[in-house]
C-alpha cells in the first residue's frame, strides 16, 4: 500500500485566497462580463491584480457590504457577472437579508466570494472567525455553496463558478496550506473528489480539513485501517452518489470541517444518509462555540479540528458499527 | 403620451383596482399605493421607454424601473397590467395561492415587468445603482428610475447607497421619494424624524429636486421630465415627491391607519362610490 502522504505531496504552501485572486485575474482576461466589487479589503482578498488590469470593471464600494450586495444584484441586470469580495463574516451574516431577497430569491447571477473563513483567520479572534456561514448560505434555496481545500482547487472553483448561472457562495481562507491538488484537475460543481479507496471507514472532509484528513488517513492506514477518503468541495449541491457509494462499502462515516457542527457539511451528510443509508457518524467540527485569538495551528488543536481528532473520530466510529 | 384627460381617468381606475385588490384578500397596503398612482401612471404611460410585449430581464436599450418599497405592489401591478405586461384580469389573483402577483413583488414567479424582489426595505437603491453601472458599461443610454418610501429612508443601506452614487457619479439614475410623511406606526416625524431631507440629500451630493404635488398627474409628468435635464451631469438625481397617503378615498387620507389595512365590504363600497369605473374593472 502506497503511503497516502506520498500520493499527495506538495512542493509549496499557498493561501486559498490567492487561488481566488489568480482565478479572478484569469477571468478578467477571458470573460469581459466578469466584474468585481470589494468592500475595502482588496489586498486581503487578493483582488489587486484584477483591479489593476481592469479598473473599469472593478468597484470599490467602501465599508458598506449591504450596498455591495445590492449593487451586485443590480449589475446582473444587463448581463454582468459580479464577484463580490470581503471576509466571510461580512459576506454572509452581516448581509443575510440583502443576499436572501436581492440575490437568492431574485435568482441573480452573483458570486459571493468570502475569505478569512473559520478559525484559521487566527489572531483577529471570534468577531471575525465566522463558523456559521456554510449553514447560513446552504439554507438559501438555489444557493450553491463551495469550500475548496487548497490554492489550485480554489483557482479552479473561481473559474468554474463564472460558467455556472445562478448565485454561488465561494468560501476560502487566509493561511498558507499545502497545495496538493493537481493544477490541471477539472473542477466540477457538485462533484466530489475521491482521494483514496478504502473499506473500513469513510472520511468526508472539506476546505482546510482536507489536508488534515489526508494526514489522518495516512496514520490510520499505517495502523492497518483502510480509509475511503472524499474531498467534498461543494457542500450544496451535495454529491450524494459519491457518499452513498463510499458508505455502502464502509458502513460508517466521519465528517470534518472548519465550521459549526450545526449547519455544516456534517449536517448535510447526516440529512442525506438518515434517509438513504443510516450509519454511525462522528463529526469533527466546532461544537456550539465561538472561537478566540491565537495562531491558526493553536486554534485548530484547541477546538478539535486537527488530524488527531479525525483519527480519534475514525477509530470511535468503526467501533460503533 | 396619451391624452392627459385619459390618463387622469386611468388614475381613477387604478385606484379602483387597488382598493378592490386589497379588499378581495383582506390584506395588503392600500395607503401608499393610492398615494403613488400618479407617479406610476406618469412613469409607465409617459416617461419610461420600454416594450411591454418584449419584456426581458436584461432590458437592454430600455429604461428600467425598480420599486424599493415593495409593499405598494397593488399600484405597481395595476399599472403594469394596464401597460400591457400581463393580462388585467390577473389582478384578481393578487396575494392568492399560486399567483404571480405575490404580496410583495418578486421575479420568482416570472411576472413580466419585475426585475428584483422587494419588500424587505432599503435595498432598491443599491440594486438601481448596480443596474445603472451596467447600463454605462454596456454603453446603453437607458435611464434607471427607482421609487422609495420616506419611512424606508430610516434604513441605513439607503445612505450607503446614496454615498456611493454621488462619489461614483451615477448620473444615469433618477430616484424618487414618496414623501407622504407617514409610515405604518404613525407620522414619520413621530416615529423617527428624517430631519431636513432635502439638505441631507444635497449634503450627500445629489441633485435634489421636488414635486410639490405628487398627486397632480401633470405636475408629476413635468417633474420627471424636468429631472431628465440633469442626467449626465456627474450627479445622481433625487426627486422629493409630496403625496397624500390614501389619496382618492376620503377616509383613508390624513392618517397612517390605512398603510397596511384592507377595507371591509362596507368600506369598499364607500371607497368605490368615490372612484367611478372609467376604463373597465378587471
Amino acid at each position: 500500500m502506497t503511503p497516502l502522504l506520498n500520493k499527495f505531496s506538495f512542493t509549496e504552501k499557498k493561501d486559498t485566497r490567492s487561488g481566488f485572486g489568480a482565478g479572478l485575474s484569469e477571468l478578467g482576461k477571458s470573460n469581459p462580463n466578469v466584474v468585481a466589487l470589494c468592500a475595502d479589503l482588496t489586498g486581503s482578498l487578493k483582488m489587486d491584480a484584477f483591479q489593476k488590469a481592469h479598473p473599469e470593471r472593478f468597484f470599490q464600494v467602501g465599508i458598506a457590504e449591504a450596498n455591495m450586495m445590492g449593487i451586485a444584484a443590480g449589475l446582473t441586470i444587463g448581463g454582468k457577472i459580479p464577484f463580490t469580495g470581503t471576509f466571510a463574516n461580512f459576506s454572509t451574516g452581516r448581509v443575510y437579508d440583502q443576499i436572501r431577497q436581492s440575490i437568492a430569491y431574485s435568482h441573480k447571477n452573483v458570486k459571493i466570494c468570502a475569505s478569512h473563513a473559520g478559525l484559521t483567520l487566527g489572531e483577529d479572534g471570534a468577531t471575525h472567525q465566522i463558523l456559521e456561514d456554510i449553514g447560513l448560505m446552504k439554507m438559501l434555496p438555489g444557493m450553491v455553496v463551495i469550500n475548496p481545500c487548497d490554492y489550485n482547487q480554489t483557482k479552479a472553483a473561481t473559474l468554474a463558478i463564472a460558467a455556472h448561472h445562478g448565485p454561488v457562495y465561494l468560501r476560502f481562507g487566509r493561511p498558507a496550506v499545502g497545495n496538493f491538488t493537481p493544477a490541471d484537475q477539472k473542477f466540477e460543481i457538485g462533484k466530489a473528489v475521491h482521494l483514496n479507496e478504502g473499506k473500513d471507514v469513510t472520511i468526508i472532509a472539506t476546505g482546510h480539513l482536507v489536508w488534515k484528513a489526508i494526514e489522518a488517513a495516512d496514520a490510520l492506514e499505517k495502523k492497518g485501517i483502510s480509509v475511503d477518503l472524499i474531498n467534498i468541495h461543494t457542500i450544496k449541491p451535495l454529491d450524494t452518489d459519491a457518499i452513498l457509494k463510499s458508505v455502502t462499502k464502509t458502513k460508517c462515516v466521519v465528517t470534518a470541517e472548519e465550521h459549526q457542527m450545526n449547519g455544516g457539511l456534517g449536517d448535510s451528510v447526516t440529512q442525506f444518509l438518515s434517509r438513504s443509508l443510516p450509519v454511525p457518524q462522528e463529526y469533527v467540527a466546532v461544537n456550539d462555540s465561538f472561537g478566540e485569538s491565537g495562531t491558526p495551528d493553536e486554534l485548530m488543536v484547541k477546538y478539535g479540528l486537527d488530524a488527531a481528532n479525525i483519527i480519534q473520530a475514525a477509530e470511535k466510529v468503526i467501533k460503533r458499527k | 403620451m396619451d391624452n392627459l384627460k385619459d390618463l387622469e381617468l386611468l388614475c381613477t381606475q387604478v385606484r379602483r383596482d387597488i382598493v378592490r385588490m386589497v379588499h378581495a384578500v383582506s390584506s395588503g397596503h392600500p395607503g401608499g399605493s393610492l398615494g403613488c398612482v400618479e407617479y406610476f401612471v406618469a412613469l409607465y404611460k409617459s416617461v419610461l421607454k420600454y416594450d411591454a410585449s418584449k419584456f426581458s430581464m436584461d432590458g437592454k436599450g430600455e429604461d428600467l424601473f425598480f420599486l424599493s418599497n415593495g409593499h405598494i405592489s397593488p399600484v405597481y401591478y395595476s399599472v403594469l397590467s394596464r401597460s400591457g405586461f400581463f393580462p388585467v384580469k390577473e389582478l384578481n389573483t393578487f396575494r392568492k395561492l399560486n399567483t404571480r402577483l405575490q404580496g410583495h413583488p418578486t421575479t420568482h414567479e416570472g411576472l413580466p415587468g419585475i426585475r428584483i424582489a422587494s419588500g424587505s426595505l432599503g435595498q432598491g437603491m443599491s440594486v438601481a445603482i448596480g443596474a445603472a453601472i451596467t447600463k454605462k458599461l454596456n454603453n446603453d443610454s437607458g435611464i434607471i428610475f427607482s421609487l422609495h418610501g420616506d419611512g424606508e429612508l430610516q434604513e441605513g443601506q439607503i445612505w450607503e447607497a446614496a454615498m456611493y452614487a454621488a462619489a461614483n457619479k451615477i448620473d444615469n439614475y433618477i430616484a424618487t421619494i414618496d414623501y407622504n410623511g407617514r409610515q405604518i406606526d404613525g407620522d414619520v416625524d413621530n416615529v423617527l424624524s428624517l430631519g431636513n431631507l432635502k439638505a441631507k440629500f444635497e449634503a450627500f451630493g445629489w441633485t435634489t429636486l421636488e414635486i410639490e404635488n405628487g398627486n397632480n398627474l401633470e405636475a408629476v409628468i413635468k417633474g420627471l421630465n424636468n429631472a431628465k435635464i440633469y442626467l449626465g451631469k456627474g450627479k445622481p438625481i433625487v426627486i422629493l415627491m409630496r403625496t397624500e397617503m390614501g389619496m382618492g378615498v376620503d377616509y383613508m387620507m390624513g392618517t397612517h391607519k390605512w398603510h397596511g389595512s384592507a377595507p371591509n365590504d362596507e368600506q369598499l363600497q364607500k371607497a368605490l362610490a368615490q372612484l367611478p369605473e372609467t376604463v373597465g374593472d378587471y
